[in-house]
């Protein structure tokens, strides 16, 4: 069997409140997860049981108390919790792709721009990365019209799909994915589960959050419950 | 990686107030850091003292030369250290008055730097200005004016193409967007970002603004009573802060 691509060594993350006296609410105690590439692992339970900080932790949005995420990074094997910034920067450029919940918008930004930062930001020639980005949208059904235009005044899925395209327009190893189809019309969705279905396919290992049973039964292999879940 | 700039236990005192204090940090080339903390805070005299513009009384400012040497900046003579800011440096002042010259024409501010650098031809010259006042959108019918008559947003653009023409190594700038319209400052804080990406721009922003910093840095500093409480990643130290000041400054945030 191949080597894990991410193994997450019982990490523990506790929030301290110090504007609200102090207090202390514990999230994550001694979480571990072990994944293949081609695999996908989904993390159910209520909200509020710390799936999203579990996630934000691999992506090194979320710092944690205890424990170790080692994530395999081309030919070198690295800990996300020790990283420096810029160490960190690249992992997410060339290893892990992060699908948030919400598009972080810039005002002014057109949504092509958008989407195709990701792929310039790892040295990807400007005409190619527009030819992988607009292959996307109009996978996504996003109509040309809207290329140019700054997602601001978009509706949530259409942000969403926007924000899809950005992270799936690099061939990350390893995804993470908040709630990516959480927004979209069933039309969409289909869409989306096909083009995660091909990059599982790949090779992709994927963490996601689905709270919509169809997309978790066809795109996970087994869940990891948190908090009171099954 | 080595880094351009190292700062090492950086300490200036204004009699019994200890302004910055002990302060180290490292940039590196092609990153931004986004320096952040309320008035008071030390952050621009970090920055004045980092430009050597204010003696320290303790510490280093190391910067690597694009030659590979390593000088010691706040131990450079003041001609060494003027020539330094004119060439491999760039400083953008919160005040656009502060860093134009206000009774010479938009264009001719932004010749002035390339003259300085040793630019002799005048058709190159004026190729390179103008090209520059468009990457800046200003519109080039405007370049015979002079920065009196522009708006705030237009002399920080200016400012900036000013600044940007001589290809410095390291872009300090204070406040960028203090005292504009909040339309205006979406505007020159887009510029800016793709300016530092399609350029390869390391720079170090002293702003108050946490969406500043969020929009621009890859990494955060945040500066209390003249220490640096926190650092690490941006969206680490504005999505999970572990000091209470910064907790304090997040949660305070508008649209943090």
């Amino acid at each position: 069997m191949t080597a894990p691509v991410l193994q997450v060594d019982r990490i523990s993350k506790t929030f301290t409140l110090h504007l609200q006296g102090g207090v202390s609410l514990p999230v994550l105690r001694e979480r571990s997860l072990e994944l293949r590439a081609g695999e996908c692992v989904a993390l159910v339970g209520a909200s509020g049981s710390g799936k999203s900080t579990f996630m934000r932790a691999l992506y090194g949005n979320y710092g944690v108390d205890r424990g170790a995420i080692v994530v395999q990074d081309g030919d070198d094997v690295v800990d996300v919790t020790a990283l420096t910034s810029q160490e960190l920067a690249a992992l997410r450029t060339r290893t892990i792709g992060y699908v948030s919940q919400f598009l972080r918008v810039i005002p002014r930004v057109p949504a092509l721009e958008i989407a195709m930062e990701p792929l310039l930001t790892r040295g990807t020639e400007r005409a190619q990365a527009q030819e992988v980005v607009t292959g996307l949208f109009r996978r996504l059904d996003i109509p040309e019209r809207m290329w140019q235009l700054s997602p601001t005044t978009f509706s949530g899925g259409e942000k969403q799909r926007i924000n899809l395209a950005r992270t799936l327009a690099v061939p990350y190893p390893i995804l993470l994915l908040d709630e990516p189809t959480s927004a979209l019309d069933a039309a969409s969705r289909e869409r989306v589960i096909a083009l995660l279905l091909e990059r599982k396919a790949a090779g992709a290992a994927m963490v996601g959050i689905f709270h919509d049973d169809e997309v978790r039964s066809r795109l996970a292999d087994r869940t990891i419950p948190f908090g009171d879940a099954p | 990686m080595t880094p351009l700039l190292s700062v090492r236990g950086l300490t200036k005192r204004y009699g019994r107030i200890v302004a910055c204090d002990d302060v180290s940090l490292d940039l590196y080339p092609g990153q931004v850091l986004g320096l952040v903390g309320e008035s008071g805070s030390g952050k621009s005299t970090l920055l004045r003292a980092l430009v050597g513009e204010l003696e320290s009384d303790a510490g280093e400012v190391i910067y690597r030369t694009a030659g590979g040497d390593e000088l010691t900046v706040n131990a450079l003579s003041e001609a060494r250290r003027r020539k330094l800011m004119r060439t491999e440096w760039g400083l953008v002042h919160q005040n656009p008055r502060d860093g134009l010259r206000m009774h010479v024409s938009a264009g001719a501010n932004v010749a002035e730097r390339l003259l300085d650098g040793g630019a002799r031809h005048y058709g190159t010259i004026r190729e390179t200005v103008t090209a520059w006042l468009r990457e800046v959108e200003i519109d080039v019918d405007r370049a015979d004016d002079r920065p009196g008559t522009f708006s705030g947003g237009m002399q920080q653009r200016l400012q900036l193409a000013r600044v940007l023409v001589t290809h410095p190594r390291l872009v300090l700038m204070d406040e960028p967007t203090g005292g504009l319209d909040l339309s205006v400052q979406a505007r020159l804080l887009d510029l800016i970002r793709r300016l530092a990406r399609t350029l390869g721009l390391s720079m170090i922003v002293v702003t108050h603004d946490i969406g500043v910093v969020r929009l621009i840095a890859d990494h955060a500093l945040v500066m209390r009573h003249g220490r640096i409480v926190e650092s690490g990643v941006a969206d680490r130290v504005l999505d999970d802060p572990q000091d209470p000041y910064t907790q304090l400054l997040v949660s305070a945030a508008l649209i943090p």
